[in-house]
């Protein structure tokens, strides 16, 4: 029997797991997908919001404050990147100055450090900026994070101290026993957390009729490659409309920048970008932004965001069924939120259910290794340890095969294309995998000792080769 | 510290030439760092034949070709290859080589971009839809199929008629998958003419022209892809879209220059080309700090990328030797129909060749070159900017020249 089954490995989920796991409790976490990370986590802004933003009284905003003010030490914790740039609302006419003093006023009652500044001001730490810019709003406790970076770490964290974890396992039905619940007719666990994401609903569909339904908002992204200057170096932000934050010019940890999202809603639960919301983030941004290299631009994605039809978060025990909790409506800014709702679920709602304390030994994961933040005397040491680190697989990122070899071998590593491309960015670059990904072929068969058969990009259902040559097709 | 007269970066068919070049002309000190563990680059994987004919009068395979080219040097004493290394840097004339052997700083009077080019990446064009596995470029697929023996398909479609494109239109074939088609969004083909008549048609593979993929659909394996026709503006045409089937997409819509060292140098880039401004030396904006081959525009034909690094590599040599010809330096002024032009700029005093391509297809037409003291015809039966073009100028023809010198193709 366990105590906690966490439904989904996203970011909440795998925070949650990772909270959990300084209890002395048995926990599970079970995920649908080859790996952590694999849906809305993977593709979004990759930003922590300061907390100006959200409607006053929602629990997105006090979760957004709270998350903000924990990231820093929550990364530092883990080992993983964050870095505090800041950022700029930009107006560009008098009614958006109208709308930048709300946001001010906003902060001051939220507490959350801001300066107003003129557009030519703005413009000389942003020289890229349009010309159109008359006013900016600064949040200074803005970060930008790797979300996927901070999932795979508190999993491995977790698991490292005995969280058990399960990919490519799907809930198909859920039944409430005595005092307990069945997950698949083989799972005893006494609380089910569920992080599920696009799927809340589906999972608590299988208990009860679900209190909200998921509608999955689509956001894209372009990608720019991070050679030359960087276009921009604080996150950029229109001001909001009724449709959302706007479309934004985020730098990223790696020194791309991200253009996006546009939001329209979409039916299905599927991903998919499509032509005409790129075209509405092209023109977008050029409100705000000139001199966009749009030449450099190397990807481009849509990210899910699981939106519920009660317009906020959902972060309670089931009304109905004890020991259910939903995590569910977890979209922007659910990133910048996910630290504080973990804390927030384990504290107040998970804890007090059980008679337990915290675990006397806490094992520490070792970092990723990342040879382009080493010093030169650094990647030398490295390299005389290890050969491996002097021979370079991912030419446009600088990714040697001892740092491949290691995202596959530590605890929860890689186990496809994707999984390694997540982990240590080969295939990131501005040829996108087109040189590297044969190497990181090679690679992973003769580290996971896998047929060529079995090599995926992804989920089950990816395997990247469908055959050898000259073979009966 | 390591130090060589001259540190060519890239060990393909422009390195290996250059090295031969530089050598030819004096410099006794030369190396070549190579990323790989072995010489030839992109040409190991290309194991269809049509290359050699203008070098060595014979048809031969990519492998074969790197072999012929490399045993002219293997031998020669002056010339060090260094394998499974990668330049990570350059600071002024020091090169930062990561290698199993450790991070090597090699100092050096002159060095030589010759690292090629990457392939555009469906990132690249906005490619609607999905994303699921069996969407790659050409030569990835290629290096799959021709180095592992791996398919990444068996049911396949083809964007864009690059010369890449065409020849694995024809190894799929070969090796028993079905290629359905080739869609290519100009009206005219982006391939070598030899190519669409070898590659396409002896199979029976239509090429749609005007055409384009709108989006690619599938879960986890691509499942199908819209193909939709594009009027002469390449705007698509809404309507017109088929849902065609296939499990594999490849793609073969441009080639890019390998130019990130040198851009971090300040290197003056040509937004046509994609690579370095050079003079007719193969120098860039920065002294010392040459390229050439696939790095400084994109090839037809492997000989051609030989015979233009060979040049690069006497270049260099003169550079180190002091034996550069100085003096005014003169650029050219593009007109009707040509869309670039290497080099970019020159000194007179020496016989230059230059290259080019246009920018449609020209029927029955001459090229005209003008300036100064010059007004040089040159008569083409068609043009077609697939195929690069090239015109040789001899120093008496340049001797009066002032000012630019123009170009321009006239029906």
């Amino acid at each position: 029997m366990k105590d906690v089954t966490i439904i989904g490995a996203g970011i909440t989920g795998a925070l949650i797991a990772h909270e959990l796991s300084k209890y002395e409790l048995d926990v599970l976490v079970l995920e649908k997908d080859s790996d952590a990370a694999n849906g809305a986590t993977g593709a979004n802004s990759a930003m922590v919001h300061s907390g100006h933003d959200p409607k006053p009284g929602t629990l997105k905003c006090r979760y957004n404050l709270e998350g903000n003010r924990m990231f820093p030490d929550l990364c530092k914790e883990l080992q993983v990147a964050y870095d505090p740039v800041g950022a700029f609302v930009v107006a560009t006419s008098i009614e958006e100055e109208e709308k930048l003093e709300v946001l001010k006023n906003q902060c001051i009652e939220r507490n959350v450090p801001y300066e107003i500044l003129s557009g030519d001001k703005a413009r000389e730490e942003e020289p890229n900026l349009s010309d159109d810019v008359s006013m900016a709003l600064s949040l200074p406790t803005t970060g930008i994070i790797t979300p996927w970076e901070v999932t795979f770490a508190a999993l491995e964290e977790a698991y490292i101290n005995s969280t058990e974890v399960r990919f490519d396992y799907e809930v198909k039905n859920i039944e409430r026993k005595d005092d307990c619940f069945l997950i698949n007719n083989e799972i005893e666990t006494k609380v089910i957390i569920n992080c599920a994401g696009a799927h809340c609903d589906d999972i608590t569909n299988m208990l009860r009729v679900s209190p909200y339904k998921v509608e999955t908002k689509k956001g894209e992204y372009y990608i720019l490659d991070h050679t030359g200057q960087q276009l921009v170096r604080h996150v950029i932000y229109p001001v909001p409309t009724s449709k959302g934050k706007g479309v934004l010019a985020v730098p990223t940890v790696h020194h791309n920048v991200l253009i996006g999202p546009n939001s329209d809603f979409i039916e299905d639960k599927d991903d998919s970008s499509t032509g005409e919301g790129l075209d509405y983030v092209k023109r977008e941004i050029n409100k705000t932004i000139k001199n966009i290299p749009f030449n450099k631009m190397i990807h481009t994605f849509a990210g899910l965001r699981p939106h519920i039809d009660l317009n906020d978060f959902y972060i309670k025990e089931d009304d109905e069924i004890r020991n259910f909790i939903h995590v569910a409506g977890i979209e922007s800014p659910g990133l910048s939120a996910s630290p504080a709702i973990a804390k927030d679920v384990v504290e107040n709602i998970v804890i007090p259910k059980f008679d337990t304390h915290k675990k006397d030994k806490y094992d520490r994961r070792r970092p990723f290794i990342k040879m382009n933040e080493m010093s030169l005397e650094e990647r030398r040491k490295l390299i005389e340890e290890n050969p491996d680190f002097g021979k370079l697989v991912c030419r446009c990122e600088k990714i040697s095969l001892g740092e491949i070899k290691d995202v596959i071998n530590r605890p929860l590593g890689a186990k496809t294309i994707k999984g390694v491309k997540m982990r240590c960015r080969p295939g990131m670059g501005r040829c996108q995998g087109g040189f590297c990904e044969p190497e990181v072929v090679r690679i992973l068969q003769k580290e996971l000792d896998q047929d060529y058969k079995d090599i995926r990009m992804n989920n089950k259902g990816s395997e990247v080769f469908v055959g050898k040559a000259r073979e009966e097709l | 510290m390591r130090r060589h007269e001259l540190v060519i970066i890239g060990g393909g068919s422009a390195g290996i030439a250059a090295a031969l070049g530089a050598y030819e002309n004096g410099i006794k000190d030369i190396l070549v760092i190579e990323r790989e563990f072995e010489y030839g680059g992109i040409l190991q994987q290309c194991i269809h034949n049509g290359f050699g004919l203008h070098t060595f009068n014979e048809e031969l395979s990519g492998p074969s070709y790197a072999e012929k080219y490399y045993d002219l040097i293997k031998d020669n004493e002056c010339i060090q290859f260094m394998y499974n290394s990668a330049v990570t840097s350059i600071t002024d004339k020091t090169v930062t080589v990561q290698s199993p052997d450790g991070l090597i700083e090699v100092e050096t009077k002159a060095i030589i971009l010759a690292t090629g080019c990457r392939e555009r990446p469906a990132g690249a064009i906005g490619l609607k839809g999905d994303r699921p596995v069996g969407v790659y470029t050409a030569g990835t697929a290629q290096k799959y199929l021709n180095r592992r023996g791996l398919l990444v398909g068996k049911k396949v479609f083809i964007l864009g008629s690059g010369d890449i494109g065409l020849i694995m239109a024809r190894r799929m074939t070969l090796e028993g998958a079905k290629v359905i088609g080739v869609a290519e969004l100009q009206p005219y083909s982006n391939g070598l003419a030899r190519n669409i008549k070898q590659c396409l048609e002896d199979f029976d593979i239509p090429l749609y022209l005007s055409h384009t993929v709108k989006a690619v659909h599938g879960k986890n394996r691509l499942e199908s892809i819209t193909l939709i026709e594009a009027d002469d503006k390449l705007r698509m045409i809404e309507g017109t879209e088929q849902e065609i089937e296939c499990d594999c997409l490849l793609l073969s819509i441009g080639l890019i220059p390998e130019n990130t060292l040198i851009e971090e140098l300040g290197v003056r880039i040509d937004p046509k080309t994609k690579g370095a401004v050079v003079d007719e030396t193969y120098m860039t904006s920065v002294e010392g700090i040459f390229a050439c081959g696939n790095a400084l525009h994109v090839h037809d034909l492997v000989d051609y990328v030989s015979a233009e690094a060979r040049k690069a590599g006497k270049g260099a040599a003169d550079y180190i030797l002091g034996k550069r010809t100085e003096g005014d330096i003169l650029s050219n002024s593009l007109g009707n129909g040509v869309s670039y032009m290497v080099p970019q700029y020159f000194h007179k005093g020496n016989d230059i060749e230059f290259c080019f391509r246009v920018n449609r297809v020209f029927k029955d037409c001459f090229i005209q070159v003008s300036g100064k003291g010059i007004d040089k015809k040159v008569k083409k039966l068609g043009i077609v900017p697939s195929e690069m073009q090239k015109v040789m100028i001899k120093k008496e023809e340049l001797q009066n020249l002032e000012g630019e010198l123009c170009w321009e193709v006239q029906e």
